[in-house]
């Protein structure tokens, strides 16, 4: 239970952190960042590579919890990368 | 003593994947930096992975599923129309919460006993799940493929999401009573319980998305890329990884704030926008006098041609129109005329969150041209001629004039007050909020009606001539 107690203290801590970086961004940007969001989310691939694969369900949940977060990963990077790219100053 | 294996060493791995996407999104801040800061988080996520790996128990599946995602994420990203954008934003949210929820399924599955874990999963669960069937949603609209809004099934969405609530509840109640004891709760009631749970989830997000309208859909997508963060940093205290943790939150904080500023420019609250929408919000039975003045191409190149500034102001007919290149044709012919030339992009303009200044992008405007409405309105009466493209609400002058109209209150970009407004319109159909715009009846307001993509290339060849 202590260390539950504790990942909130983190998950607190971060989620203020989150509102300071962010409120900074201008509205040019407000795109970009969501797609750079989208693919910083697909974190899920962390925890889902770890994933228990014992019986056929639990191989299914664990096989498609990999894919859909490694589209959001690479997807998302190349995506905001192809954006970004485009934003030029003369 | 602390003990130095690679438990640890993953730990701190962990801490400076964290470190990148602090510094990366610091980064994604400013039109110079942005780029690198970008690839900056995606070394974190590479740095999270890398350190990960040594607890992979199954390589094969890992690898194929991994490579399978990167192949389909990839074509996505390579192919896509910067048009098109916001369908697949919304799609990928609608992936990253679908993760999330397998994710919290498979470690419902390895729970053995009643414990109040149960209810962290239940909670990644639900609102993985949501994030899913609403971003599902939210991409058939902003695809256009799904249209039309019927009342009964809007009812019944919110019946649904009342219901979806109670049941919530009796499920956490469930792991509470089972958790301290109580004989009539048992483990095989409580999987029961989880299934249901599953399949409300995801019919959750459809009742909650279906009622809501094409023009709120950058509130919308909003929401859903923070859910999409608040699922993963929920995933990461039901596996106790802060990484998931950390990254979770910062998406989660990053579409809140986007969810905010999304709502402040239309000034409505949230629960108006997801609860209430446009048509309950009252009706405005003002009269508008005045009358409209269409005006020709060639006529409006006369007065363009004579004009020493002008403020371009998109909208989302200029994204349905693919207009972005000829618009900036249209922007270097005026410059090299000696005229000013400067856009005006509202906050909610498009169907996504900086929308416009995506596809001005694209069409290579420069981002320092690209003007927000607090700058440009107190110098609105220096601007000879507004254009405006496609763009309807956001500069219906009635949210400055007419206390008792729906959208009265709500920032716009306050075109009427230069000396002349030309409007590129289809139609004389009104704006998404359905609300009359006095703008087009207004005596310095001049209308080019016909597709804006064909009207700008006429004043583009007359320019030519």
């Amino acid at each position: 239970m202590e260390i539950i107690v504790l990942l909130f203290f983190i998950l607190i801590l971060a989620i203020f952190l989150g509102l300071e970086l962010i409120s900074k961004i201008p509205s040019t940007l407000h795109t970009p960042l969501m797609s750079g969001a989208n693919a910083i989310s697909g974190i899920t691939l962390v925890g889902a590579l770890s994933l228990d694969t014992g019986s056929n369900l639990q191989m299914i949940l664990a096989f498609s919890a990999i894919t859909f977060a490694s589209i959001n990963v690479f997807g998302g990077y190349l995506v905001t990368n192809r954006m970004l790219r485009m934003f030029k100053k003369k | 003593m602390m003990e130095f294996d690679l438990n640890t060493l993953q730990q701190i791995g962990y801490i400076f994947s964290a470190i990148l996407f602090i510094y990366g999104l610091k980064m994604l801040s400013n039109e110079s930096s942005a780029a690198k800061g970008n690839v900056v988080s995606s070394m974190g996520m590479l740095l999270a992975v890398l350190v990960t790996v040594i607890e992979i128990v199954n390589p094969v599946l890992v690898l194929s599923a991994m490579l399978l995602g990167a192949l389909i994420g990839s074509a996505f990203a390579l192919k896509v129309k910067m048009t098109s954008i916001p369908e697949m934003v919304a799609l990928f949210n609608g992936f990253g919460g679908l993760s999330s929820f397998f994710l919290a399924w498979s470690e419902f599955n390895n729970l053995s006993a009643i414990s109040l874990i149960m209810i962290l999963s239940f909670m990644t669960v639900l609102i993985g799940g949501i994030t899913f069937s609403g971003s599902v949603i939210a991409f058939f609209k902003l695809a256009e493929i799904l249209k039309g809004d019927n009342n009964f099934l809007n009812k019944a969405s919110r019946w649904f999401l009342i219901f979806s609530l109670l049941f919530v509840i009796i499920a956490v109640a469930q792991v509470m009573a089972g958790g301290l004891g109580y004989e009539l709760i048992d483990l095989a009631l409580i999987q029961k319980t989880f299934i249901v749970l599953l399949i409300i989830s995801l019919l959750a997000g459809l009742a909650f998305v279906l009622p809501i309208g094409g023009g709120d859909m950058p509130v919308v997508i909003s929401l859903l890329n923070s859910f999409s963060g608040i699922a993963a940093a929920s995933a990461g205290v039901l596996l106790t990884n802060t990484a998931l943790i950390v990254a979770g939150c910062l998406v989660g904080a990053s579409g809140l704030v986007l969810t905010l500023i999304m709502a402040k420019s239309m000034n409505r609250t949230l629960y108006n926008i997801f609860f209430v929408g446009y048509e309950s919000s009252g009706s405005s039975a003002a009269e508008i006098d005045g009358e409209i003045k269409p005006i020709s191409a060639e006529d409006a190149y006369l007065v363009v041609e004579a004009a020493r500034s002008v403020l371009i102001v998109p909208g989302y007919g200029m994204a349905v129109a693919q207009a972005q290149h000829v618009v900036k044709e249209l922007g270097d012919l005026l410059e090299e005329n000696g005229c000013e030339v400067s856009y005006g992009i509202h906050p909610v303009a498009g169907r996504m969150p900086g929308h416009m200044n995506v596809l001005l992008a694209e069409a290579n405007v420069s981002y320092d041209n690209l003007l927000e409405p607090k700058d440009i309105n107190p110098t609105m009466e220096t601007v000879d001629i507004a254009i405006v493209i496609g763009a309807n609400d956001v500069v219906n002058p009635s949210a400055t004039e007419e206390p008792g109209s729906p959208i009265y209150g709500m920032p716009i970009l306050e075109v009427h007050r230069a000396k002349t407004a030309m409007v590129l319109k289809r139609s004389m159909a009104s704006g998404f909020a359905g609300v009359q715009n006095p703008l087009f009846f207004k005596e310095n307001s001049r209308m080019l009606f016909g597709d804006a993509k064909e009207s700008i290339s006429k004043l583009v060849a007359e320019f030519k001539d």
